[in-house]
């Protein structure tokens, strides 16, 4: 069989695109606001799933702190679009600092901000960080993660501590959710492809012989870093304008771990597991409500027990680690050949 | 993901069969496991009491529906959408925190679903909204009753101050005591700070020792007021401690044993000063039911329940303007925690109670007036 | 700084643990601070629910937290032997979930007291300063623990197997040394050791909640990377130098007494930074 041609292929997924566009309209149009909000929640999970995923996945480095950069875009996208009046009503214990007090600018440069900073951020953290691999690694993360934490909720003058934010505007609706995340998918999925994604995946593989081979370690994840750190950050700014309030124990470690389930349980190093694995845990999440409220099976009646979600997950990430170590799709990526072969040769 | 979401909608979406009509229904979001899974137990069992008391308004049962919001805004925030969309509720009571309650409100809110949380005391929770309420006061209105208290009836001259960084309500509370005790005329000498969790105050207590304050405040939840009062005894401060409503539970004197003896709370709450045959019978019911005493949060939890239930029946319909009419508009309803006006910004208008550990239990000191 | 030296401590015996399974694994126990939290409980209930006296139910805490190690390792880090280094990890973390969230499934949020048996609760007054004699106690246990140990690492055949494996995994093997009996006994000791330190923790600290093992499992891995991890030594002393520095940075700097644990992390980072092998330990060659 012909693989699809380079034509064929830009004109699937056009029309994937569409019919998602309008699949999307039909929801916003006539579908409930749980429904809404859930999908809002999916594309969201899906942008930080597939950003986490290239740092993680692609370059085998067990990062634990993407909760640093959604927690440095969420803040960043918050302070630029609330209105000083809002600020000063939220600001009750410490004002606001100059010029923070007095900005206000619209959602997309808000986004944009969000990202920029928390890609600096990165920048900044990465010589420290990329210096060691492995566990260290993982450590180093997790603690810039808490200490990322710890600081909004002292320094109040900026972030209002652990007062938190509040009064968003929501600006986040499904066609901004959803269209950041198709653009997370595209170019990371174009990174991912590219020279550089083949010499991140060379050093996930083995990275002394990368390095033997003439690629820089520390450019290429410097790269995947900053990247993943970017669409983080607009991703915090699309939570923090979806719930419209946010207060540093948002951003825990409970948040990493989440994210990593969804990208280990859809396949570490695919961008198309990371967003199985996102869209499931959305799923889940709520269809499981279902373990929690009391079931009853004719005469039966088992209580719920709350809580039970959270066991369920974590055994799940247990399962999927000890038994099918490479999730769904492993590395395998989504393709529209492999969609077409499945009919069989033609 | 296209397929994902139409999944999804098939499951999801669907409203339940059951439609129960003649049932009243009211929404219950609550943390029932997560980091402040504590506050939500307590007052869930508050609410159940208080609906076993009041089972019915307008000639139909009560129903409560119950949403676990994982101690996080996220899930608050689907929580409350859910139950206003799949449970059609008329009423919300909720949520534990005033963080998620700030996640979640906006939605009732915008729904026009009026809201009752039975313990959310930032002054930030209910800011500019019209279907927010509350059955608890607000954070400046306790610190600034706890900075007269020490003066007046502490006379306490000076105070150190140990705030919880990592709560709002810790923060707020310090805040506004240390403008009050200051324009009062006292003195803060010491001023540390600890974050939830933390379990080792040594070195905060070290230096507040050598500052010799009259009082400490240090307006924290349970366990760390507990251990506070544990590890100072310890280094042999002496003086009383004052803390706040969030300290209010068994679990303090459990924990703390004799050291917090003598200590003082700010709080909504006390048997004692429960004089209605209404809250009598709510302790009466509470004790029997989960063997042991209710404590501040289980009584807000009733509270929220009553202050509903009475406005529902007093706007003789589930339109959900009337009832934030009614609520906005309580006179003197009799609830566990006292008698309860509604007063400004969704906050009720009602006393505080002085609470002392004493002999290992909580000993009613006075009430304060606004 | 006797409030130091007894937080030294309790962090040491924990980060020996630690320091322990890494030396021969390679792995970082995220489960371990849950170990202590599960001592912490079971002494609890075998004191309360089945109203042993202290001398009773904290031995025995002791022995099922070892068993509870054994049986970690054996289903959740085993299968893994020859995976990818990320996968254990990754099983770790989930293993620590599910201590936590069946703990709190199982017993509540609700923090529970932590009875001190009266032995532990006087307060002695020394030179001017009054002092809980727990705080003298819990460095005393923890050198006594630490010789026994030492004891079985460097006199016994099969601490010199452990010292072996720790050195180089596959050589042993090949030297016919039963690999999985080695760790099982390596787990059994570290978890031991870890829930020792629970019962003395929850006995300085006497609360119980299912997130309570959370921050002193960190605490002792910075403890242990301090020191150099995959030595005992390191581990003891890098506990030491977290327990003295905490006291001391907040004793002198009140203000920063917030910001304790993320200077916690902070020294972690520079130590990876210019001595990522610790203070004792030995640089390591990356054979290619």
């Amino acid at each position: 069989m012909k693989p699809t041609g380079r034509r064929t292929n830009l004109l699937l997924n056009l029309a994937s695109l569409l019919l998602l566009a309008g699949t999307l309209f039909l929801f916003h149009r006539y579908g409930s606001d749980y429904q809404v909000r859930i999908l809002n929640n999916m594309a969201i999970f899906i942008i930080l799933a597939v950003s986490y995923n290239l740092v993680n996945g692609v370059c085998g480095m067990l990062h634990l702190g993407p909760n640093a950069f959604i927690t440095i875009g969420a803040y960043t996208s918050a302070l630029l679009t609330m209105s000083p009046a809002e600020k000063e009503l939220s600001f009750i214990l410490e004002p606001l600092v100059w010029p923070l007090s007095a900005i206000q600018a619209p959602f997309s440069v808000s986004l944009l901000a969000a990202g920029l900073l928390a890609m600096g951020f990165a920048f900044l953290i990465s010589f420290p960080v990329f210096r060691v691999r492995g566990d260290y690694l993982a450590i180093v993360t997790l603690g810039f993660g808490e200490v990322v934490r710890v600081l909004c909720n002292a320094m109040q003058s900026v972030t209002n501590g652990p007062l938190g934010l509040k009064g968003l505007v929501p600006h986040t609706h499904l066609g901004w959710s959803w269209g950041v995340a198709v653009v997370t998918v595209i170019f990371v999925t174009r990174l991912t492809n590219s020279s550089y994604g083949r010499a991140m995946k060379a050093i996930r593989e083995d990275e002394i012989a990368a390095r033997a081979m003439g690629v820089d370690p520390f450019k290429h994840l410097l790269l995947a870093f900053m990247v993943s750190a970017f669409f983080s950050g607009v991703a915090g700014g699309l939570l923090a304008h979806l719930i419209t309030t946010i207060s540093p124990n948002l951003f825990t470690f409970l948040l990493t771990f989440n994210l990593l389930i969804m990208i280990v349980v859809g396949g570490l190093g695919s961008t198309t597991g990371a967003v199985l694995g996102a869209a499931l845990f959305t799923w889940a999440g709520e269809a499981m409500r279902v373990v929690e409220r009391p079931m009853n099976f004719g005469s039966w009646s088992i209580p719920g027990i709350p809580g039970m979600r959270m066991v369920i997950f974590s055994l799940l990430l247990m399962g999927v680690i000890l038994f099918r170590r490479h999730g769904i799709m492993g590395r395998r990526e989504f393709s529209w050949d492999w969609l077409r072969g499945r009919r069989g040769p033609s | 993901m296209v397929v994902f979401a139409v999944c999804f909608c098939l499951t999801a979406g669907s409203v339940r069969a059951e439609d129960c009509r003649d049932s009243l229904r009211i929404g219950v979001y609550l943390p029932m496991t997560g980091s402040v899974a504590a506050y939500g137990d307590m007052e869930w069992a508050g609410i159940r009491i208080a609906r076993d008391m009041e089972p019915e308004a307008l000639g139909r049962k009560v129903e409560l529906l119950l949403v676990d919001t994982k101690s996080d805004k996220i899930e608050a925030a689907n929580a409350v959408t859910l139950l206003i969309e799949r449970d059609k509720v008329v009423g919300i009571l909720g949520e534990a925190i005033s963080g998620n309650t700030m996640a979640g409100n906006p939605i009732s809110e915008l729904a026009g679903i009026p809201s009752v949380s039975p313990s959310a005391t930032s002054p930030l929770v209910n800011q500019g909204k019209k279907f927010a309420f509350r059955a608890c006061f607000i954070d400046p209105f306790q610190g600034q009753v706890a900075a007269r208290f020490a003066r007046s009836r502490l006379q306490a001259a000076t105070a150190a101050l140990i705030i919880d960084n990592a709560q709002d309500y810790s923060v707020g509370l310090g805040s506004f005591f240390a403008k009050q005790f200051t324009k009062d005329g006292g003195k803060i000498v010491s001023t540390a700070y600890i974050q939830t969790g933390d379990q080792d105050f040594s070195a905060q207590l070290s230096t507040l020792q050598a500052a010799n304050p009259d009082i400490i405040y240090a307006p924290n939840y349970y366990t760390e007021s507990a251990l506070l009062a544990k590890q100072a005894r310890d280094l042999g401060i002496r003086a009383p401690i004052l803390t706040g409503d969030g300290a209010h539970s068994d679990t303090l004197i459990r924990i703390g044993g004799n050291a917090v003896e003598g200590m003082f709370l700010t709080g909504h709450f006390h048997r004692d000063a429960a004089g209605s045959p209404r809250a009598k019978e709510f302790i009466r019911r509470f004790t029997e039911q989960y063997k042991r005493d209710p404590d501040a949060f289980a009584a807000l939890g009733g509270d929220a329940y009553f202050l509903l239930i009475d406005a529902v029946r007093r706007a003789g319909s589930t339109d959900g303007s009337r009832i934030r009419d009614a609520l906005a508009s309580t006179r003197g309803l009799d609830a566990v925690s006292g008698s309860i006006s509604m007063g400004e910004g969704g906050t009720p208008v009602k006393g505080m109670v002085i609470n002392k550990v004493e002999n290992g239990g909580f000993v009613y000191v006075t009430t304060i007036e606004p | 700084m006797i409030n130091g030296i007894s937080l030294g401590s309790l962090y040491a015996l924990v980060a020996i643990g630690y320091t322990m399974v890494y030396g021969i694994l390679r792995l970082i126990n995220f489960a371990h601070g849950d170990l202590l939290m599960f001592a912490a409980y079971s002494a609890l209930y075998g004191t309360t629910l089945f109203a042993l006296p202290w001398y009773w139910s904290f031995p025995l805490a002791l022995l099922g937290t070892g068993l509870l190690g054994i049986l970690v390792e054996r289903s959740a880090y085993r299968p893994l032997r020859g995976a990818p280094r990320i996968s254990l990890l990754i099983s770790a973390i989930g293993v620590s979930f599910l201590l936590e969230n069946l703990a709190l499934v199982v017993i509540g949020g609700v923090p529970k007291p932590f009875p001190r048996p009266e032995v532990f609760d006087r307060v002695v007054e020394f030179m001017g300063i009054r002092i809980p004699v727990l705080t003298l106690y819990t460095p005393i246990i923890t050198l006594v623990l630490l010789s026994g140990l030492l004891a079985v690492v460097f006199r016994t055949r099969v601490g010199k197997a452990m010292r072996a494996a720790s050195t180089d995994f596959e050589t042993t093997q090949l030297m016919g040394i039963n690999l999985d009996r080695i760790i099982s006994v390596t787990f059994l000791l570290g978890s031991v050791l870890a829930a020792a330190g629970g019962i003395m923790w929850s006995m300085k600290y006497p609360q119980v909640n299912p997130f309570m093992g959370v921050l002193p499992g960190l605490k002792a891995f910075i403890a242990a990377v301090l020191g150099g991890i995959g030595n005992i030594f390191g581990a003891v002393l890098g506990g030491f130098v977290l327990g003295v520095g905490e006291i001391f940075i907040v004793a002198l700097v009140p203000q920063l007494s917030q910001y304790r644990d993320a200077l916690s992390f902070l020294a972690l980072i520079l130590m990876l930074l210019f001595r990522p092998t610790g203070i004792l330990g030995e640089p390591v060659e990356e054979k290619v």
